[in-house]
């Protein structure tokens, strides 16, 4: 197909470079310099989606980020699939693949009109609002129109082989935006000395200069964009990123910018370049200088393809050399829309006219427009067009003064393109991104930033200025402010001479009238991507809608991609007129981040896959992989999980793992226990406050078991604590709870007892920890260890310093599983010797390495609690049955102590661990599993506390578990029923949480 | 994303530096034992929710591992102030 629409010269596009694309399965040709949006209308293709209610035919209505229809599935490959692609913003390459977005089989194709008529049929305004109040049975039906709403495009199917990155930048001034305010912002600012970022998201810096023909101090406007470009890249404190979106704007001026690196080269980034890169900007001022958007007129069936803004044409015409348009009617409520008139005459095709709402035209460009003997129709409005698949005509009728009514006769005009404009809406979404609620300006009907906290800055259309002389000024005036807040010396900058313009007023209109009244008038769009009509609005008024926010749920606009850039003045202004009050009155809506959408890609940057999350490791990690680990995550740590031999399954390791250290010897890695070194003259009195128990008289070469509670009186962590010298010990906490206790540790001493002298330190990473467990321990430590390990002088619940396999060591005789046990501390960087030591003095022993879950399993055989585990916040030490590790006689009232005795906490009929043995020693209880004393109690039923602990016993033969009873520890024998979700009643009895060796002797010899 | 000033560092830094630790100036009753249920649930589980300035606590737990007090406007985000733990507010709220 020929570019039919393109013209012979002009514009910055390079006819020398042709680029192929595909689009919906077929070639065509555009050029370099080319956006999606600007080929296909060179090419004359009309129609570039389906509305997705109606099953309308739509086509390219704006040419930025603004447009509604034109938004496509690009993407050669599967792994390449980019949903959502703004066709106006997407520069074109050569080999580009895209299409209509998903959903919609075919854009062309009228099939879809039937199921279109059904989604209309069924997706009334209020739909959302509706489907929600309505019975699930309804759900099933909405669901697929939902699940069309919801995504336009599709994600990939595969991974994405492109990368991200993200920089985290410094700035004085960051400028918003590279049109004429804020070029002049940054260039003032950086001839003051300030570092500058500028952003855009265009391709080039100019904004909408590009498309003007404008002449800027006797040059024309690129060439003066041009010699500014090039002035601030000679600054080497100013940072140019066209490209690139700001697409947050958050607290304390820090701002997020996606720049598109390589989206623009090709499919795929290029090898050894990132396809887009995250700016974090930390800025110390901000210029917004992000202009405005036309607002569309609404008006009947203006959604037709060939219904565009007025200024988007004069873009197309200027920027890309293409006429989108044989004849054109224009319809406009201002001046400043008739250069779009010009415009098109110059590119030698007809304006059939231009339809001026305003009783009077007068200004300059009207003048212009009336001497190239266009014809002008005061007073009147385009009320509706014809045509299917593109315009074919307008009806154009006088209106009365206010716009309220059609007043006079309609006459047909044929034509294909009508371009209107309501007049501009500043684009105040970012300074909204801070909290900041938009003001309402009567005099520009638009919304400006209001005031707001940030050291924020706005310049030109963002301001409500659009004359590009004031805009210029506007420009250097903010950078010179910002360089004099910043403490600079702002310099002068001239002002270059530009065309100056006699405007007329405005007219105040966004909703042109019809002969019929709106519910029965054919449909006008407000906003185009959720299908969102005039008469919607008025019917969601009509149901007591009345503030906009209430108007957008009930009628969905402005929820898609788009997010209402192009309708949402429209829909607020009818609205108001609805319920009779002003637009303020009706309030504004809220913008949020991202200001377009944007690629998970790039929000992730490099911190996915394998660097998705910092993973520990400890010394003895490459013997663990050599042995076959299977890993569990604690916290960020990779613990050995268990060590299967070959055809084992996970359970006969366990099994294995289990009985070796009862009957033998076993090793565990505890490496990762959290280790903080407490030193201090005051180390003992902080840790009798810290802990539930006693402390003051642990002498040194001690270890002591604590339990940590929090004011409430739960029990957050425990562990074991060393004495290792009058004043410095060794406190041990949970994996998990490592970083937690140091911060409640820290904030105990600092914010209530500073008056104490007491350090923390945590060491968790400077010690190797490895835990030789079961009878043959001694024997096998023996053989490395200058330590007397004799049960006389190293009692259960000592510790030595000494030697190990030849190196400096800690050895602590505490016990986790109830046998014999030595925890073997070494320097880290030890470890690996010490470990493989063991195993070589092991082997004799069968020296069995076992992971967490055997750990798990044995202690529970002892009835030892997990925290966190066996703890959820909500469990006093009673409550474990742990009342002798409460010492209430101390005489500081420690953390937890007054909490313990709320009286919530003494009730006898508290949920209190016990033991449970199910009936069946066969069947295991599933963790989370609620205790009954009645299963065939009608649901809801009483629940008497969940299973928080449960394993099968190799070494007893039997089902273990720990779990929750209410009144529990008074209910020994007693037998409690756990309904599952499967229909099965499993039977337990309560008894002792202490499996095996009640008495403590296997750790004692 | 707040920008913090740490008064122990003396340096701006970012957010993800710091934890909230919530609201400031409560102090721990100094007679635990003899506080009724519901002085000390005032204590532990009472805290204000204002619209407004709110004197709160953060840790510089990335870096100096410092507690210290920010008067923050919960509607703005902004920071007023920022001082030592034991000191008192400058910035405070009307009424
Ligand atoms: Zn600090």
């Amino acid at each position: 197909m020929s570019q039919k629409n393109r013209l012979q010269s002009g514009g910055r596009i390079d006819r020398s470079k042709a680029l192929t694309f595909t689009y919906n399965g077929r070639q065509y040709k555009g050029y370099q310099g080319d956006t999606i949006a600007s080929a296909l209308l060179a090419n004359g293709v009309d129609i570039v989606a389906r509305s997705f209610k109606y099953s309308r035919p739509r086509g390219i209505v704006a040419a930025g980020a603004e447009e509604p229809n034109a938004v496509l599935q690009v993407g050669a490959t599967e792994a390449t699939q980019v949903p959502n692609v703004r066709a106006t913003q997407q520069e074109l390459y050569d080999g580009l693949v895209c299409g209509a977005t998903n959903g919609w089989p075919s854009v062309e194709s009228d099939m879809m009109g039937l199921m279109g008529k059904v989604g209309g049929n069924m997706m009334p305004p209020g739909f959302y609002y509706k489907t929600f109040m309505y019975p699930q049975s309804m759900w099933k039906t909405y669901e697929k129109f939902i699940r069309m709403a919801a995504g336009l495009g599709r994600a990939p199917k595969e991974v994405d082989q492109d990368e991200y990155d993200a920089v985290n930048q410094h700035c004085d001034l960051m400028v918003v935006g590279a049109g004429p305010a804020g070029l002049m912002a940054a260039l003032t600012a950086a001839r003051s000395g300030a570092r500058v970022i500028i952003a855009d998201e265009q391709s080039e810096f100019g904004g909408h200069l590009l498309s003007s023909r404008e002449r800027i101090g006797g040059k024309s406007a690129a060439d003066w964009v041009a010699d500014i470009v090039e002035e601030l890249a000679s600054y080497p404190d100013v940072l140019m990123l066209p490209r690139s979106t700001v697409n947050g704007y958050h607290d304390h001026n820090f701002l997020t910018i996606n720049e598109n690196r390589s989206d623009y080269k090709g499919d795929k980034a290029p090898a050894d370049q990132v396809r887009q890169r995250m700016h974090r900007v930390r800025a110390h001022w901000v210029v917004l200088a992000t202009g405005a958007h036309e607002r569309p007129l609404v008006y009947g069936y203006n959604d037709v393809p060939g219904c565009m803004i007025a200024s988007a044409v004069s873009t197309y015409i200027n920027r890309y050399g293409v006429v989108p348009g044989n004849k054109l009617v224009l319809m406009t409520t201002n001046d400043s829309a008739y250069q779009t008139a010009l415009d098109w005459a110059d590119a030698g095709r007809e304006v059939v006219a231009v339809v001026d709402t305003r009783a009077k035209a007068e200004g300059d460009l009207v003048e212009a427009v009336r001497k190239r003997g266009i014809k002008v129709i005061t007073g009147s409005a385009v009320i509706e067009v014809s045509g299917k698949k593109r315009v074919s005509g307008v009806t154009v009728a006088a209106i009365d003064a206010k716009g309220d009514k059609v007043v006079g006769g309609a006459q047909h005009m044929s034509c294909d393109t009508v371009a209107s404009s309501g007049g501009w809406s500043p684009v105040v979404h970012l300074s909204c991104h801070t909290g900041s609620r938009p003001v309402w300006r009567e005099d520009i009907f638009g919304f400006v930033p209001g005031p707001t906290v940030q050291k924020q800055l706005i310049a030109g259309g963002i301001n409500g200025t659009y004359a590009l002389e004031k805009v210029l000024a506007e420009g250097v005036e903010a950078g010179r402010e910002a360089a004099t807040r910043l403490g600079l010396t702002a310099a002068d900058v001239q002002l270059p001479n530009v065309r100056s313009l006699s405007e007329g007023k405005a007219m105040e209109l966004y909703h042109i009238p019809h002969t019929k009244p709106t519910s029965r008038a054919p449909k006008q769009f407000v906003d185009y991507q959720n299908d969102v009509t005039a008469a919607a609005i008025e019917l969601a008024t009509r149901e007591g809608f009345e503030a906009i926010e209430h108007v957008k749920r009930y009628t969905a606009m402005g929820f898609g991609t788009d997010q209402g850039k192009l309708g949402n003045i429209n829909g607020m202004a009818i609205t108001a007129k609805s319920v009779g009050q002003t637009i303020p009155e009706t309030g504004t809506t809220v913008f949020r981040p991202n200001y377009t959408p944007i690629a998970f890609g790039a929000i992730a940057g490099r911190n996915c896959k394998e660097l998705f999350e910092p993973k520990r490791f400890s010394a003895m990690h490459k013997w663990h992989e050599e042995n076959g680990a299977l890993y569990e995550d604690v916290g960020q740590w990779k613990r050995p999980w268990y060590f299967p031999k070959a055809g084992e399954t996970m359970q006969q390791s366990l099994d294995r793992e289990c009985k070796a250290v009862r009957e033998s010897v076993g090793i565990l890695d505890a490496s990762t226990l959290g280790k903080i070194d407490i030193q201090g003259k005051d180390a003992r009195e902080f840790l009798a406050r810290v802990y539930t128990n006693a402390w003051a008289k642990l002498g040194v070469g001690k270890c002591r078991y604590g339990l940590m509670c929090k004011e409430d009186g739960m029990v957050f962590d425990d562990g074991v604590t060393s004495c290792l010298g009058e004043n410095h010990f060794l406190m041990t906490t949970t994996t998990g709870g490592a970083a937690g206790v140091l911060e409640w540790l820290e904030l105990y001493h600092q914010t209530e007892w500073p008056e104490l002298e007491v350090y923390f330190t945590s060491v968790t990473d400077h010690w190797a920890t490895m835990t030789i467990s079961g009878p043959n321990s001694r024997k096998l430590l023996a053989e490395l260890t200058d330590i007397d390990l004799s049960n006389d002088t190293f009692k259960f619940m000592d510790w030595r310093e000494g030697s190990v396999a030849g190196v400096p060591a800690r050895v602590f005789r505490i016990s986790f599983t109830g046998e014999l046990s030595f925890e073997v501390n070494v320097q880290a960087n030890y470890g690996l010797h010490v470990w493989e030591k063991l195993f070589e003095h092991g082997a004799k022993y069968n020296l069995t390495p076992y992971g967490t879950e055997t750990m798990h399993i044995l202690r529970a055989e002892k009835g030892f609690i997990i925290a966190g585990q066996d703890t959820d916040g909500s469990v006093t030490p009673h409550d474990l049955g742990m009342s002798w590790c409460v010492a209430d006689s101390k005489p500081f009232s420690y953390i937890g102590k007054r909490g313990m005795m709320r009286s919530d906490c003494v009730r006898k009929d508290r949920k209190q661990m016990v033991g449970l043995k199910t009936k069946d020693p066969k069947v295991v209880l599933p963790e989370g599993a609620q205790a009954v004393a009645d299963p065939k109690q009608p649901i809801p039923m009483d629940l008497l506390g969940h299973v928080s602990s449960s394993y099968w016993s190799a070494n007893l033969n039997r089902s273990i578990a720990l779990g929750f009873v209410k009144g529990g520890l008074e209910r020994m024998g007693e037998t409690v029923y756990y309904p599952l979700a499967d229909g099965r009643v499993i039977e337990a009895e309560i008894c002792s949480p202490i499996f095996l060796d009640p008495k403590g002797e296997r750790q004692n010899v | 994303m707040l920008h913090i000033y740490c008064p122990h560092c003396c340096e701006l830094r970012e957010e993800e530096e710091f934890h909230a630790k919530g609201q400031a100036h409560i102090a721990r009753p100094l007679d635990p034992d003899n506080c009724t249920d519901a002085e000390w649930g005032n204590y532990v589980f009472y805290r204000k929710n204002p619209r407004g300035l709110h004197h709160e606590i953060w840790y510089h737990s990335t870096g100096c591992r410092k507690f210290f007090n920010v008067t923050r406007d919960t509607q703005t985000y902004a920071i007023k102030e920022v001082y030592k733990i034991g000191e008192q507010p400058q910035v405070v709220a009307e009424g």
